[in-house]
């Protein structure tokens, strides 16, 4: 009767997580996953990117609690997330070849449902600015369809869900100065220099 | 309490899932029932309301998938002839290399096994085992007695 208990402490995690990632498999291929999410690695450390049905819907910089942005995931779009590096393959290939300097604009897909309204216009109008080419927040502001709005602008590409794929590091000051940058401005300036953007682009100087 | 991604749904439940399938169904198949125990799972997941019994859930559906595959297998190998077999022979290991007493746990009733692998192996309260079994916490209490009873005779028997 001893082996009933002996079960209790029997290592049995290398089988369990061998099913748990078969059963990822299995689940893709059945399409029953709504939000897939995986690790990528990038010169900034491992992004957290995540696809929806329709298209590529979070990149997440290295950050001290990825749990949470995996549970807002959840939350705001379906509770059926699941880590399937396979299903981020063609978003992973996109991402090596840009910072390799090998692609200029991404082919793959992007769901903006996570946000709304004049947001979601501004970041579509980001979205078309092309590869080392800069805009202001005033033109941003502009082809989103209110000119005067140049702060609210600035705060919808800061909650830009979906950084360096929805270019908003290609937008900048009207004066030339770099503006901010939720990634951090060390990024913008990162992401400028690898598209070969040699402006007069700094930091504003502290006023 | 709203419900948790799969994600970290999977990986807090996968072993308890696992550990009860092996006790439950064996290593062989084990794993082709984790497999529908999760796919189940997760069809079902968005119609979840309460994620406040969320291992009881999981251990149901896995239960369920135990059943499905005693059933199979007794419509191919009759289970009394397998336990018969290696039970006769005294052996130490099933053909399958479990300890023996694995087969006669699969060769009790699927309420009794249930019960002794979720009370004895999972080490699980008896309010949870009525949850999963959906019997009353007597009912649970009454199978796993009864089900360890019948052990100790078959495997007493064999020694």
């Amino acid at each position: 009767m001893n082996e009933l208990f002996e079960m209790r402490s029997e290592d049995l995690d290398g089988p369990a997580n061998r099913a748990a990632a078969r059963f990822v498999e299995r689940a893709r291929g059945a399409g029953l996953i709504d939000v897939a999410y995986a690790f990528v690695p990038s010169p900034f450390g491992d992004l957290l990117v995540a696809t929806s049905r329709r298209g590529l819907v979070r990149i997440d910089y290295p950050g001290p609690d990825p749990d949470r942005a995996i549970e807002e995931l959840a939350t705001e779009l379906s509770p059926r997330v699941l880590e399937s590096p396979g299903s981020l393959d063609p978003v992973r290939r996109e991402l090596d070849e840009y910072f390799a300097g090998r692609r200029q604009a991404f082919d793959v897909p992007v769901d903006l449902s996570l946000v709304r309204g004049f947001t979601r216009r501004v970041l579509r109008a980001t979205a078309r600015i092309p590869f080392g080419e800069l805009a202001t927040y005033r033109d941003v502001a502009t082809r989103a369809g209110s000119p005067a709005a140049v702060r609210a602008a600035g705060n919808a590409l800061g909650s830009n869900p979906i950084p360096i794929v929805v270019p908003c590091h290609r937008v900048v000051r009207t004066g030339g100065g770099l503006g901010g940058y939720t990634g951090g401005l060390e990024r913008k300036e990162f992401l400028l220099e690898l598209e070969g953007v040699h402006h007069a682009a700094r930091a504003d100087p502290v006023p | 309490m709203s419900i948790p991604p799969f994600a970290a749904f999977l990986e807090e439940h996968r072993g308890p899932v696992y550990r009860f399938l092996v006790a439950a169904v064996g290593r062989d198949g084990a794993d082709d029932c984790f497999q529908e125990t999760f796919l189940s799972a997760l069809r079902a997941y968005p119609r979840l309301r309460d994620a406040s019994n969320l291992r009881s859930w999981v251990l149901t559906i896995a239960n369920r998938k135990a059943i499905d595959h005693h059933r199979a297998r007794a419509r191919a190998i009759p289970v009394g002839a397998a336990v018969a077999e290696a039970g006769g022979r005294g052996a130490v290991s099933g053909p399958d290399g479990d300890p023996e007493v694995w087969w006669a746990v699969r060769a009790l009733p699927p309420a009794q096994r249930a019960a002794v692998v979720h009370r004895y192996v999972l080490d699980l309260p008896y309010a949870e085992v009525a949850r999963i079994l959906g019997c009353s916490e007597e009912a649970a209490r009454a199978a796993a007695y009864e089900g360890r009873r019948k052990l100790r005779t078959v495997l007493e028997g064999t020694r």
